[in-house]
């Protein structure tokens, strides 16, 4: 009796050391890249540092604008193109397709999340981007190529999560509404949809940090000109790929201002995911 | 006498290989309560999703025979199901609300049907509510969540749903089976003020509602229905020895 006691305890205190150890992780990082990165954005200024227009680290002028709107730019493209095409299909193998088919298409729709970004960056630059170019105009490099590779990529995590949540919710209120003389669309649309919102919610929240994050495939495809692109066609820089494709020969406050960067990244999104978790946590309640 | 309102010759329902209706030849008439009784997976429940179609949705069901409605059969091929299901008003055994509020609930279907003239719809909210006996519960807090009310509230609140319809039959499916004593009485005190306008059919595994409320009644077993007659003749003295055996409580 004392011996089982003794081993609970035992147990009890190693999962603690391991779930403190995580966590510890997540505290390490942070700390880390704010002390790696906050002196040097007080010394220029915060408001030169968020706001200035320039990037020019060998004359030491850090102006991060451009990769935050950069990288607004392309997030924000990515789920227009994702979100719209991934919740219809999560809707149609929920709502409209026969079971045999959705077994078979959902296993192959998470492969996609199984290939490495690097490939998508590599067939983006084969077809996309020569695509682009010919038919539109431009270097074929810009926000319309990330978005679209971005787009794709999230949508193993939209069409899963937001399968999982239509999925979840129960029978009994489609036939209701169907019992009510709705189409199944209309009880898709008024009933099924509302229900399933938190979790439709949570899947574009993660398609959205998805798509924030991502860097290789959007290096290869965006073009990565450090300013502000006047059109959808024109290149591109990213957080992400501002921090990667200078890190390497980076060195001094150079270096520290790329850690800047991580931060400003960090920040932001913290707070685009509270916002979101805000809105799913309020809608949810209703 | 009494007028036809739905006749239902030969019906058969399969649920793939396994047969769950068995040749039902039954009337029922205009503005009347027919109960339909008997124990559980005697294909009552199932009887009821023929006459709406609902049985469509159900992979792996398939109908045979007739249902005449008005003199028209309702499995022609070009009958427009969505249009027949708004004749009927259905009320499941288990109360749902769908997740909105309470006035939303009541419009839902109306809505769907595309009219939103504003004090049209307030109107028809209080006909509806007041009809199923809730309206004076809710009068004061339409705006709040369906799902916040009682068993008994939502089961009422599923029937005013229906009635704000307008349909022709209301179709019950052991409406009261979770319900209190005193929110079944409510319940059975609707349909019998209902009866004046509708033709309710009422699926119950409870005899005594059917004895209570019914005008008729049916009795079916494994698929069949051994009998239907009026309640009282039913219940004093059936024709059939399974209809006296279940009602004494023999099985079922």
């Amino acid at each position: 009796m004392t011996d089982l006691r003794k081993s609970d305890r035992l147990i009890k205190l190693g999962l603690l050391m391991i779930a403190f150890s995580a966590i510890s992780a997540l505290f390490v990082i942070t700390l880390f890249i704010f002390e790696q990165g906050g002196p040097i954005m007080f010394k220029y200024g915060l408001k030169s540092f968020i706001f200035g227009q320039d990037w020019y680290p060998s004359e030491k002028i850090f102006g991060l604008w451009p990769m935050i709107v950069g990288s607004l730019m392309v997030t924000l493209g990515a789920l227009i193109i994702g979100v719209p095409l991934g919740l219809a299909t999560a809707i149609f193998l929920a709502e409209f397709s026969s079971r045999r088919l959705a077994r078979i298409l959902k296993p192959v729709i998470e492969l996609l999340a199984g290939i490495p970004s690097v490939v998508y960056g590599f067939l983006g630059l084969m077809f996309l981007i020569p695509f682009i170019r010919e038919n539109l105009g431009g270097p074929g490099l810009s926000v319309l190529a990330a978005s679209i590779i971005l787009g794709i990529m999230i949508l193993p995590t939209v069409i899963s999560i937001s399968l999982d949540s239509i999925r979840a919710v129960p029978d009994c209120y489609r036939e209701g509404s169907i019992a009510l003389g709705a189409t199944r669309w209309q009880t898709v649309r008024m009933v099924v949809l509302p229900a399933a919102r938190s979790g439709i919610l949570a899947a574009i929240i993660l398609g959205m940090g998805r798509a924030i994050g991502e860097t290789m495939a959007v290096i290869m495809v965006a073009g990565n000109a450090a300013e502000i692109p006047s059109s959808i066609l024109q290149p591109v820089r990213t957080l992400t790929s501002n921090i990667a494709l200078e890190m390497g020969y980076a060195a001094g406050e150079h270096r520290q201002a790329l850690f800047a960067t991580g931060v400003i990244l960090f920040v932001i999104i913290m707070v685009l995911n509270t916002i979101a978790n805000l809105t799913a946590s309020r809608q949810g309640k209703r | 006498m009494k007028e036809t309102a739905i006749e239902v010759r030969n019906l058969n329902h399969f649920y793939n290989r396994h047969q769950s209706l068995k040749n039902i030849n039954l009337e029922v008439y205009r503005h009347e309560i027919l109960a339909i009784i008997g124990p559980a997976k005697s294909g009552k429940s199932t009887f009821l999703t023929c006459l709406n179609r609902m049985s469509d949705l159900i992979p792996g069901a398939r109908v045979e025979g007739q249902i005449l409605i008005d003199g028209q059969d309702i499995y022609r091929p070009e009958v427009d199901v969505v249009a027949l299901r708004r004749k009927f008003g259905m009320v499941f055994a288990t109360p749902i609300p769908l997740p909105m509020s309470i006035y939303e609930n009541v419009v839902y279907g109306v809505r769907l049907a595309g009219k939103n003239n504003r004090p049209e719809l307030d109107r028809l909210v209080e006909d509806s509510l007041e009809k199923a006996g809730l309206w004076n519960e809710v009068k004061d807090r339409l705006r709040i969540s369906a799902l916040k009310l009682s068993g008994g509230q939502q089961q009422r609140l599923c029937l005013a749903r229906i009635l704000a319809l307008k349909p022709e039959y209301i179709l019950l499916d052991e409406p009261t089976s979770g319900l209190d004593p005193i929110s079944t009485m409510k319940i059975e005190d609707s349909l019998r003020r209902l009866k004046q306008n509708y033709t309710i059919i009422l699926v119950t595994n409870n005899t005594k509602q059917a004895a209570r409320v019914a005008d008729r009644t049916a009795f079916f077993l494994m698929g069949e229905l051994v009998e239907v007659a009026e309640t009282e003749i039913i219940f004093t003295r059936p024709t059939d020895k399974r209809t006296e055996a279940y009602l004494e409580g023999k099985f079922g």
